[in-house]
């Protein structure tokens, strides 16, 4: 887990990095975000090196949301080489994450 | 553990509950599968949804400050959305497809004398207007059939909801509507040992707290359900 990126870091953390990472959108007041962080949480354990994953709370960070278009959440993006390989909007299931994730993601 | 359910068996106890080829057997079922939220279906709906198409002014609201909306419906849950979204909003349109109302008298006025609240009569919504983010709508006129676009910066689609209850049609008892028939105060179904909660038996409230409230009746009613069950055959 990379824990929480900001409107000041995501360029160099998400955008830099060399590895494919999932960002997930979320706010406080947002109920179906709280259901979808426990399971990317899973999901960035069971890759392992394969997959790094990053919270970014959109009240705290405007810029990077309305940068990329966020307009409602839970989103979740999927970055790799800086740039949008996938994005997902709404909460959904283990499985169906991962089936959006899996193509980009090199295998372990 | 979650699995999708594709097929329930409620004529006996124990109850059915397959996902694909995995089997479950339960003493006690609760169903809360909720209510979705009814779609246009037309062209670009679904590949703006979550970038400026939305079927939610309380959850995704706060994306849209300053913006001019869009509001698709005609009925209560139209007015109280569009009334919501004038908070952030620099104003709000409502396309209605009839030239007048099915919502309540109250909800009406509310909405209409909202000074950023303006509607457009007879006109349906052709399809949404947008790459990569939502920019306007085709509307066409019920009456006239002619089209016409409307810029926008947001469409919210406010038509209504279909409880999703697929699952269990023709095994419990269920509403005009859709929804699942409960004994109220308590949570029980037509089939005993079945229990329901939350929006899939509630069309009135639908808020996350009284469904969290009705899910905790449901844990308590299958709780002493099986209570008696052990307290008969033990």
């Amino acid at each position: 887990m990379m824990g929480d990126v900001t409107d000041a870091d995501f360029e160099e953390r998400v955008l830099g990095s060399q590895s494919v990472v999932l960002v997930d959108f979320w706010a406080e007041w947002c109920v179906p975000c709280h259901m979808v962080s426990p399971v990317v949480e899973e999901i960035g354990r069971d890759k392992g090196e394969a997959l790094q994953v990053a919270k970014l709370n959109i009240d705290d960070n405007p810029d990077v949301t309305r940068r990329f278009g966020v307009m409602s959440i839970p989103t979740l993006m999927l970055f790799k080489d800086g740039q949008e390989v996938a994005r997902v909007v709404g909460a959904r299931g283990k499985d169906a994450l991962l089936r959006e994730i899996d193509p980009h993601v090199p295998a372990a | 553990m979650a699995q999708t359910v594709t097929r329930v068996d409620l004529s006996e106890r124990p109850f059915g509950v397959w996902a694909g080829d995995l089997e479950w057997r339960a003493q006690t079922l609760i169903l809360a599968t909720g209510a979705s939220a009814r779609w246009l279906g037309v062209p670009g709906e679904e590949t703006l949804r979550g970038r400026g198409v939305s079927a939610c002014a309380t959850c995704d609201g706060f994306f849209f400050r300053d913006r001019e909306l869009v509001v698709v419906g005609g009925g209560d849950t139209a007015m109280e959305e569009a009334t919501f979204l004038t908070k952030f909003a620099s104003s709000v349109t409502i396309v209605h497809r009839r030239d007048e109302f099915r919502a309540s008298k109250i909800m009406q006025e509310r909405a209409l004398s909202n000074p950023k609240i303006r509607v457009i009569w007879d006109a349906v919504v052709e399809e949404v207007l947008g790459d990569g983010a939502v920019t306007g709508v085709r509307l066409r006129n019920a009456r006239t059939g002619e089209t016409s676009e409307l810029p926008t910066g947001g469409v919210f689609v406010a038509i209504g909801h279909t409880p999703n209850t697929d699952l269990v049609k023709g095994q419990l008892e269920l509403t005009d509507a859709g929804y699942v028939v409960v004994q109220e105060p308590t949570t029980r179904t037509s089939v005993p040992g079945v229990f329901a909660a939350g929006d899939v038996t509630d069309l009135i409230y639908r808020q996350a707290v009284t469904a969290a409230g009705q899910g905790c009746k449901a844990a308590i009613d299958a709780e002493r359900f099986l209570e008696e069950l052990a307290h008969r055959t033990g």
